[in-house]
């Protein structure tokens, strides 16, 4: 082996030197591939599993946290969820539609590997501006994968969030969040177990699609990455349909031992972590792999990343049960070998051994780095943000008008009507909301869906950042009636190569276990996504947040949008003069700057608590979270759905205007509240400690505003509607 | 063996969105002279046949039946030895 | 009263007809796979929403050529019910059942959202029960929903009230912006000559309860079970 045989495939010369001291001689070409995916940041975390291990993990409710395809989570009855986010950053920037179709494909098999049916998905996308041709033809082609593969299969699309900023131009990110429902005493999981065992590999045939996929998302994009899309893989919905009915006949009706799907890193990585997880070796003979084509070297087959393919571990006599169903399904299954005892992964093609690799040294001795981590010079500058200097709002209607049109913060409907969010008729509340809602079908029970993260908050101030993003996640599940239970991430961020980038992501992970302790909301998996970066410009440190919640009682379930005049209009929490970080600096003032809002995590709870109940004790006819553009923002998305005005009274009490309606103070909600039990849900919020301010009522057909007794906002609600809803089809047209 | 080279089209009168999409878009791109733009699509049959004719016969019944929809396409294909 | 629900390779919304049955309209239901040559013992079949061998070559074309679709022609033929939803639909379009073609909406793009249909015809199996004037609020979600006839066969679908149901505005107005594919005339379903086969692209089990946003769907279902309860007598 030359130097540049391993550093060609991104080892280093120290990791080389690991090889050939766990293996006790120098790999072979087909080994050193094997190593060289097992060990990318991909499928390796080596970057950050030192740090990931300081998540909080545990809870009454987790059945499984991390490490296998996906998370469980008990919900009663004698039910579980099991979730998961994925990103598939790097595909989907240089083959968008295919690059989101498989990234979706790719969640959809972590669930159903686990034994449960996938019964919805969300997506977390992050742009940059639309007003650059080249994003707008990713925004759309993404977009147009995801529901290409999405409707196809049949799995609705019912909600998630989309962003757009300079900082994700050349990088953009597509997270996959998708979600299933399951017996809980029927988990499967990715083990290899009893010697002797037939291991088969079933669905779709092995191309020669998509190798060293797992090495290209951990580098860099450069000037050439559109040059590698021989590299991505292309997605076969109805192949994956045919899959999971297949498996999941096989997994109700037959005892499977072991189930692990093919994704990054393919053959490798599936047979690796079986073999590791059992703690058994495996024989496998490649010339048994039913390839789509000809001449497929076993360096190929081994690494291929080929879609919709699972490999399974089954006793013997089910052996023939497996090839039947799979027959019935029109799918390939074909048994490619035994498990073995001795721990060793031993890879025969044409009667020969052409790879003899102990599992765990691809899988758990894999490198754990503890790089450096140095704060970065930028916050010196972001951090101060001196109000004074900035003029308070003058027009407040014209900045209102300005930030409804901000395709961050507009109507996403241009997005999610190509989405079949209604597929499988279990979708009650439908995006647009806070939070998607989902009956769960035999039982009176719902489950509530969200994404969050801010981004621009984790870049000023990582810590409080990802805490918000956490905070804000269970807020708007609270807000659906449902009560928070555990969250999967997708932790997005430049090269952990770089001290500044380690420092971000450490304080992240950071912020996000404290809330997730605060919030009890444990962490039952995810993915980390390094290396985001394009030029010299990392993306905002993006942490993105998937949350679960669950509603005992889907009936109960809120919505945000005013549902009839005449209802108060509550706020819940305390404003302050907090403009740091928000979307009102970014748009009115071109500012990236200052702290983001605080969070007392407290308060927080208190509050979420008080909603909480309120829908529950059904004194509601609406909740929402307060988030980017304030409350005036919030006041007119409660208006939209149902076309109903309000008019509500301010006052200053030293703050500005500005941080008054546009301000991004956090724990707050706005809630309607019919007049009879408005006591009541002023009474509950003084028993929780938390403010409540009777802002004005619901009605009429204009948002009007007035601060300490002056107009500030009125606007007819059809001239701010059309404002908020054509920006994102105006900027794609 | 021959093969049957088969290009589908929609029937005239019969209104193609994406047709129009892409006249618009090359319009956008400063060509001038578009008079129409049309979409279909493309497919290959090869035939482990040798007797033009019978394969002739084949090819138009399999597109009758399968390969398009008369409601709404037109279809001609051509046959070459490959 | 029993239903069939086909199960076509990639058929997704199958468990949702099942489900609607079932649960909702509390009657006997049992898929059929469609490699059965035979179908006996059903008094109506659903051809559910979804895609049908991926959609591949045009949506319906592979599956109209299952095992189970010369069954479907006989059961018709015989005047058994037959509904079409959504892909069902277009898979009774490719096999002659229903006159027409579904092809790419206008949009070129997937469009799910809710649409309004003016009922043309309540003097069918499927539609006696609606209120006339009634406008029905039932979810769309389809790539290719937009519906062709030539003149003449337009000229025929109409004289004989074959069909059923046209894009509308809330208030029940057929227009333009009311369209949300391209159909010619807004033609969102329609039925044969006999009236027992129908076709369209909303999908009713999607709207026949108040939980999800609408019940004005569960209309066509409790007309099938009528005009069967009468049938009977």
């Amino acid at each position: 082996m030359k130097e540049q045989d391993w550093r060609s495939l991104g080892l280093t010369d120290e990791e080389y030197q690991m090889i050939t001291k766990s293996l006790g001689r120098e790999p072979n070409q087909v080994e050193l591939g094997m190593f060289a995916v097992m060990w990318s940041e991909h499928c390796s975390y080596k970057h950050s599993k030192a740090v990931l291990r300081t998540f909080p993990t545990e809870g009454e409710r987790v059945l499984q946290g991390p490490g296998e395809n996906a998370g469980i989570v008990d919900i009663g009855d004698g039910l579980a969820v099991c979730f998961k986010i994925e990103s598939h950053n790097h595909p989907s920037a240089v083959e968008p539609y295919q690059g989101a179709a498989t990234g979706l494909g790719g969640i959809i098999r972590d669930i159903f590997t686990m034994g449960a049916r996938p019964i919805a998905a969300l997506n977390s996308l992050r742009f940059g501006p639309l007003e650059d041709a080249r994003v707008r033809h990713l925004c759309r082609e993404v977009v147009a994968g995801i529901a290409g593969y999405g409707n196809t299969i049949g799995i609705p699309t019912v909600g998630g969030e989309i962003y757009f900023d300079p900082s994700y131009r050349g990088n953009p990110l597509v997270n996959a969040f998708c979600i299933g429902l399951l017996e809980k005493d029927k988990i499967k999981l990715g083990k290899a177990s009893g010697v002797g065992n037939p291991v088969l590999l079933v669905g779709a045939r092995t191309g020669r699609d998509g190798i060293h996929g797992a090495a290209f998302a951990s580098e860099e994009l450069g000037d050439d990455a559109e040059q590698k899309v021989p590299t991505i893989q292309v997605g076969d919905p109805f192949m994956e349909k045919l899959l999971l009915e297949a498996c999941l006949e096989l997994i109700n009706n037959h005892e499977i031992l072991g189930i692990q799907d093919l994704g990054a890193a393919g053959l490798t990585c599936a047979l690796s972590e079986m073999a590791s997880r059992g703690g058994t070796g495996l024989e496998i003979d490649l010339d048994k792999v039913p390839c789509r084509e000809e001449g497929m070297t076993a360096y190929e087959i081994l690494l291929a990343e080929s879609q919709e393919r699972m490999l399974m571990v089954v006793a013997p006599e089910q052996e023939a049960a497996v090839h039947e169903i799979f027959a019935r399904w029109g799918l390939n299954s074909a048994t490619i070998g035994r498990v073995a005892a001795d721990c060793i992964l031993r890879i025969w093609k044409n009667g020969a051994v052409v790879a003899e690799v102990p599992a765990d040294s691809l899988t758990e001795e894999a490198p754990v780095y503890h790089p450096a981590s140095v704060k970065p010079a930028y916050l010196e500058t972001t951090s101060v943000l001196d109000l004074e200097q900035i003029p308070d709002v003058t027009d407040a209607n014209q900045a209102l008008l300005k930030l409804l049109a901000v395709p961050s913060i507009s109507s996403k409907e241009w997005v999610w009507q190509q989405y079949d969010y209604l597929a499988r008729t279990c979708t009650v509340v439908r995006p647009g909301s806070d939070a998607a809602v989902l009956r769960i079908r035999g039982t009176k029970k719902g489950l509530a869906l969200t994404t969050d993260c801010n981004s621009r908050y984790v870049y000023l101030d990582p810590y409080t950042g990802a805490q918000i993003a956490v905070a804000e996640a269970a807020r708007n599940l609270v807000c659906s009636g449902a009560e928070p239970l555990a969250i999967t991430d997708c932790l997005n961020f430049g090269s952990p190569e770089k001290p500044e980038i380690f420092w971000q992501f450490r304080q992240a992970v950071e912020g996000m276990s404290a809330a997730c302790r605060a919030l009890k909301t444990p962490v039952t998996g995810g993915n980390v996504s390094f290396y985001n970066e394009s030029g010299e410009e990392a993306i905002y440190p993006t942490p993105t947040v998937g949350m679960v919640g669950l509603l005992e009682d889907v009936e109960q379930h809120c919505t945000q949008s005013f549902k009839a005049p005449g209802d108060y209009v509550v706020l819940l929490g305390e404003t302050f003069n907090e403009l740091g970080g928000s979307e009102y600096l970014a748009t009115c003032h071109q500012l990236v700057k200052g702290l983001p809002p605080r969070l007392d995590l407290a308060k927080e709870c208190a509050v979420q608590k008080t909603v909480l109940t309120a829908i529950r004790q059904g004194l509601l006819h609406s909740a929402h979270d307060l988030s980017e553009g304030g409350l005036a923002v919030a006041l007119a998305e409660c208006c939209f759905e149902h076309e109903i005005g309000a008019k509500v009274e301010l006052a200053t009490h030293g703050l500005r205007l500005d941080s008054l309606l546009f301000g991004e103070s956090q724990s707050r909600i706005l809630v309607s509240v019919p007049a009879e039990k408005l006591q009541a849900l002023l009474q509950l919020a003084a028993d929780n400690q938390v403010p409540a301010f009777t802002l004005g009522k619901t009605g009429g057909e204009r948002l009007q505003i007035q601060v300490d007794g002056q107009m500030q906002i009125a606007l007819p609600l059809a001239e701010a509607k059309a404002t908020w809803r054509e920006a994102i089809p105006c900027l794609l047209k | 063996m021959l093969k049957a080279e088969i290009k589908v089209l929609l029937k005239q009168g019969v209104l193609d969105p994406q047709g129009q999409a892409a006249e618009k878009s090359l319009s956008a791109l400063g060509y001038q002279n578009i008079n129409q733009v049309r979409i279909g699509k493309y497919l290959e049959v090869t035939l482990n046949e040798k007797d033009r004719t019978a394969a002739e016969a084949q090819v138009r019944e399999m597109c009758t039946r399968l390969l398009t929809n008369a409601v709404i396409e037109d279809y001609t294909f051509e046959l070459v030895e490959v | 009263m029993k239903y069939g629900v086909v199960v076509f390779p990639g058929s997704t919304c199958d468990v949702d007809a099942y489900s609607l049955v079932k649960d909702v309209l509390k009657q006997s239901v049992e898929y059929i796979w469609h490699q059965e040559e035979k179908v006996t013992g059903f008094d109506c079949l659903i051809l559910p929403a979804g895609a049908s061998f991926g959609d591949y070559l045009r949506c319906g074309a592979l599956a109209r050529f299952s095992p189970v679709m010369k069954a479907v022609a006989d059961f018709a033929r015989q005047g058994g019910l037959v509904l079409g939803l959504g892909n069902g639909f277009q898979i009774l379009t490719e096999a002659g059942l229903l006159p027409g073609a579904l092809y790419r909406n206008t949009s070129l793009q997937f469009r799910c959202q809710d649409s309004y249909l003016k009922v043309e015809n309540c003097d069918t199996p499927f539609t006696r029960e609606i209120p006339p004037e009634q406008v029905l609020k039932i979810p769309i979600a389809h790539g290719q929903g937009n519906y062709y006839a030539d003149p003449e066969t337009l000229r025929q679908l109409k004289a004989n009230g074959q069909i059923i149901f046209r894009y509308a505005t809330a208030e029940g107005e057929v227009t333009p912006a009311a369209n949300p594919n391209g159909s010619v005339d807004n033609i969102a379903g329609v039925c044969n000559e006999s009236k027992n086969v129908l076709g369209m692209m909303p999908l009713p089990e999607r709207a026949s309860e108040a939980l999800l946003g609408s019940a004005d769907g569960k209309l066509i279902f409790t007309s099938i079970l009528k005009y069967w309860e009468e049938c009977r007598l």
